[in-house]
């Protein structure tokens, strides 16, 4: 089995790790104004697509 | 590998997934609404719109068949009688909607699946009672 010869460096580390991050999640404005997530249901208003599905307290 | 072979199988032995799929037929019959993960409510699909198909036939061999499902004559006598009769067209009885928020501790998905039409007794009460599965 190949074996590395030499330790990578920590900037070696740093520039392949450069590409590892957390996907952004997409927001939306619902139509109460509050930031919300598409194609769900508005954890606000509980409504989505013009009926309501979570009575909100 | 898993190449063009279809279906979810949750994790789950052949009779445990049957067992799961009839006890969530069960509970959304009895609620006309219930709140599960996503990729139990897309596979719930398959086994309740047949169900409802079943209702539209509303012969004494149907009401068997629903019976194998669901387990329960009154429950069949519900999907007979009231949820049946809604419906005129062939498919799409069901509607299933994602909720933003996953659930805490596994974060997994959820969604919500009901019936397209509510039943009008039962609405207020199909509500309020959610099934977590």
């Amino acid at each position: 089995m190949a074996v590395q010869q030499n330790k990578k460096s920590k900037s070696k580390k740093g520039m392949r790790r450069a590409h590892h991050n957390v996907a952004i999640p997409a927001v939306i404005i619902c139509s109460c104004g509050n930031p919300t997530v598409p194609h769900c249901v508005c954890p606000s208003c509980g409504n989505y697509k013009g009926r309501n599905y979570v009575e909100q307290a | 590998m898993r190449h063009k072979k279809a279906g979810r199988k949750f994790n789950r032995t052949p009779s445990h997934r049957k067992a799961l799929l009839k006890n969530l037929a069960i509970a959304l019959v009895k609620n006309g609404r219930i709140t599960t993960t996503l990729a139990k409510a897309k596979t719930l699909r398959g086994v309740v719109e047949p169900l409802i198909t079943l209702a539209l036939r509303n012969d004494v061999h149907a009401r068997r068949q629903a019976y194998a499902t669901l387990g329960d004559r009154t429950l069949v006598a519900r999907l007979f009688d009231e949820i049946g009769p809604l419906f005129t067209s062939t498919g799409g009885y069901t509607r299933v909607v994602k909720l933003a928020q996953p659930r805490k501790g596994d974060a997994a998905p959820l969604a919500i699946i009901e019936f397209v039409k509510q039943p009008a007794a039962k609405s207020e009460a199909g509500a309020e009672a959610k099934e977590e599965a």
